[in-house]
């Protein structure tokens, strides 16, 4: 039984964690503040989840990041099933903030420090 | 008949009837008079009374001379056929049309095997005798009249169909217009009930007399509960219900046989088994395999005779996802290094085993590589029809074993069993201990997946499920909801190894099958002492929140925690992706998708229903003490309901 909208870990995981292949550059700078305005409101959040977290609808998104080049290619260009977010309806700055937004997030509990986790 | 008689048994709707005819005999034209009076006596030409003056004067008449009660009814002789079937529930909303049969469920059998379990709609009748069969493994039948209750049930009968589910619908329906009340009861007759439904259930039948009914009663059972499985219709004509047994009358109720389900020629089945044996890198896919407990202990036997993967879609609780040959989470990645994949009672074989992009340019892609052989096992080859398109794209295998993969499994392992030479055994070791590497693997991500988000509000799905999870683990538990919408947590961080553990999903995707299917379920379970739960879709409870009130009514143990995002998000997707495709209203996907303004409190609604409710919550720190809450109070035998805010997936 398939799961709609269902993105294709193996395929995703190449195209988003892949980020070995992108060169590293410090990305603008943004406001995460807005950033996470326009993460609800331009539907990142539909997938990713309101804090990036990921799920069957769509990969994590950190934290950290992906490269920042890696991260406006998927966006601009996506492979797989991502939704693609032209720069006529999401300008360079709001991905900019987006951007800010998924670096701000803080790293999750360690999973030994997750008492449920270790009870499964 | 002779007429002599019919013109002695002046029964209850035969006297209606005459005080109709002669209303409406004022009011006939000529042609059709003189068109009467060719076959019957002359009749003195009195100027007729009115209507309401000639049933006024023709029923003190006949309140004297007709009898007004009789004996055992034909209600109480279908009742008599489904006691022998051994039904435990009928599941119905009240209906005129089945008036007589629900009066013989109550008073002539007792109101037991089969007991009358309320519903408020039929769609969720149909729901719950859905989620009752995937547990109990048999069906449950349905009440409803022959119109607008079977309208309103088809979504659910498209829903089982799909599934491969055996639902036994009883619709009630006058067949004789002479019969027939005037006004309503002409509305809600139908002079072919079952073709609303005839597309998407495998049998129907409109007896014309009682000992038809026994036997299509019984026949309708056997063809339901034969692989492929699926819903079959009656029609209980309201006067076959209604009216009185003669005395002399007798009647024979054929046994239920035995029935064996179909399994597949052995010729295929040593081939199959042949390419398994022989195989590098086979793949076992499953999907509404296991029918019964007896199908997941197949299913584990013959992978571990070969130290194949299995990956289970989900369809029923096929393989325990704690086995180290699940490989569930892996499932792209094996199919694309198969040689050998095997499917058991695939929905969708070519899905499978192909890539698909939903982009303004819609491609597709073989994940298979070159000369990978396919093999399906499945019952469905069986029965296929043509209007609906469940039958999904068309499947490019090898070797196409029609039977049911269930019952071939035995044989297909005794030929594995022939086949395997002590050096297979040494290459399939090894094959082992990867999979198992491979699955502690997925297990120990899914825990490190299930951080991320841990602490956020609203909920995540995975924190929701963990939460549930140590709630119930202690308990012999049953989810009877899809898992999907959660992304999947159960399967990833859960214990489940039984197979009424899990149910899978509606079949048919119609929204709407939640509630009324976990309902059913336990229903189901309440028997075995199981703890029943579900992770309750907030979109599809609003389809028909009466499931509650039915709960409550029958005091059937669940607990329903909400999945609530707030929204039918799978369309907020769907929307999202319209736009962005579009370049345009990238922020409107929740007009018309989000459930908000206002929010729905689904602790009060539940509450207004007799349901314990708590919620919403937010905090995800309020979680489990209010799931031990409610989990306290379902063990005592009654229905609650926390209502979670969630996050999308």
């Amino acid at each position: 039984m398939r799961t709609f909208l269902c993105i294709p870990a193996a395929a995703l995981a190449l195209t988003v964690f892949s980020s070995g292949a992108w060169a590293q550059s410090a990305a603008p700078a943004g406001d995460a503040a807005h950033g996470q305005q326009l993460f609800a409101a331009d539907g990142c959040y539909q997938c990713h989840g309101y804090v990036g977290q990921g799920g069957n609808a769509g990969l994590r998104l950190g934290p950290p990041p992906i490269a920042y080049e890696a991260f406006t290619e998927q966006l601009r260009h996506p492979r797989a099933e991502m939704p693609p977010y032209e720069a006529k309806i999401l300008p360079d700055k709001d991905a900019a903030d987006i951007y800010a937004y998924l670096q701000s997030l803080p790293k999750p509990p360690a999973v030994k420090d997750v008492p449920l986790l270790n009870n499964l | 008949m002779s007429k002599g008689e019919r013109a002695k048994s002046v029964g209850r709707r035969n006297f209606l009837k005459g005080a109709a005819l002669a209303g409406a005999a004022g009011l006939a034209p000529p042609l059709a008079s003189k068109a009467r009076a060719a076959d019957t006596p002359p009749k003195p030409v009195t100027p007729l009374p009115n209507a309401q003056t000639a049933q006024a004067e023709a029923g003190a008449a006949a309140h004297a001379a007709a009898p007004l009660t009789g004996g055992k009814s034909g209600g109480d002789l279908m009742v008599d056929v489904f006691k022998q079937l051994k039904f435990e529930y009928f599941f119905s909303n009240p209906g005129s049309s089945f008036r007589g049969l629900q009066d013989s469920v109550i008073d002539y059998g007792g109101n037991k095997d089969p007991e009358f379990i309320m519903c408020c709609h039929e769609e969720s009748s149909v729901g719950m005798a859905h989620g009752y069969a995937k547990i109990e493994g048999r069906p449950a039948g349905v009440l409803a009249h022959g119109t607008v209750g079977l309208q309103h049930a088809s979504m659910g009968v498209y829903n089982a169909f799909c599934d491969r589910v055996p639902v036994y619908i009883v619709i009630g329906n006058g067949i004789d217009a002479t019969k027939r009340r005037p006004g309503v009861e002409w509305i809600h007759t139908v002079q072919d009930a079952a073709s609303m439904v005839r597309d998407y259930t495998k049998w129907d039948d409109q007896p014309g007399s009682l000992q038809h009914f026994v036997e299509s009663a019984v026949r309708a059972y056997k063809i339901a509960t034969t692989p492929p499985y699926e819903p079959v219709l009656l029609v209980a004509d309201s006067e076959l219900q209604e009216n009185p047994i003669k005395p002399d009358e007798t009647f024979y109720i054929p046994k239920l046989p035995n029935t064996v389900p179909p399994q597949g020629d052995s010729a295929a089945v040593a081939e199959c088994a042949r390419m398994l044996v022989a195989a590098e890198n086979p793949v076992i896919l499953a999907d509404r395999c296991a029918r019964t407990p007896k199908g997941v202990a197949l299913l584990v036997e013959l992978a571990e005779l070969l130290q194949a993967p299995v990956v289970d879609q989900g369809g029923r609780m096929n393989f325990p996802n704690r086995h180290p040959l699940n490989q569930s989470g892996r499932a792209r990645g094996l199919v694309s290094q198969a040689d050998v994949i095997v499917g058991l009672e695939l929905t969708d074989f070519w899905g499978a085993t192909h890539g698909y992009r939903d982009q303004l340019e819609r491609t597709s892609w073989p994940d298979t590589k070159q000369g990978a052989k396919l093999v399906s096992i499945s019952s469905v080859d069986l029965f296929t029809r043509s209007n609906y398109q469940d039958f999904e794209r068309f499947e490019d295998v090898d070797l196409a074993i029609t039977g049911d993969a269930e019952a071939t499994l035995p044989a297909l392992i005794e030929a594995v069993k022939r086949q395997i030479t002590a050096d297979h055994k040494s290459a399939y070791e090894g094959r082992g201990k990867k999979m198992a590497a491979a699955h502690k693997g997925l297990f120990e991500r899914a825990k490190m997946d299930a951080t991320y988000g841990w602490d956020a509000s609203p909920i995540s799905t995975a924190r929701l499920c963990a939460e549930l999870w140590a709630v119930i683990k202690d308990d012999d538990w049953s989810l009877v909801s899809p898992t999907g919408s959660v992304s999947n947590w159960p399967q990833r961080l859960w214990n489940m190894d039984k197979h009424h553990q899990f149910i899978g999903g509606p079949g048919g995707y119609g929204v709407g099958y939640g509630l009324p299917a976990a309902t059913g379920a336990a229903v189901a379970n309440k028997k075995h002492g199981r703890l029943t739960v579900s992770i309750q879709n907030d979109g599809d409870l609003m389809y028909a929140p009466g499931a509650l009130w039915t709960q409550a009514h029958h005091k059937i143990p669940i607990l329903s925690v909400m999945h609530n995002n707030r929204a039918y998000h799978q369309e907020v997707m769907h929307l999202q992706r319209m736009a962005n495709r579009h370049n345009r209203g990238i922020d409107t996907a929740r007009i018309g998708t989000a459930i908000v303004n206002p929010e729905i409190d689904f602790a009060k609604l539940a509450q207004s229903m007799g349901v314990h409710g708590e919620g919403p919550i937010t905090d995800p720190k309020d979680l489990g003490p209010a799931l031990q809450r409610a989990a306290a109070i379902v063990k005592r035998g009654e229905p609650a309901l926390v209502d979670v805010v969630t996050q999308p997936r």
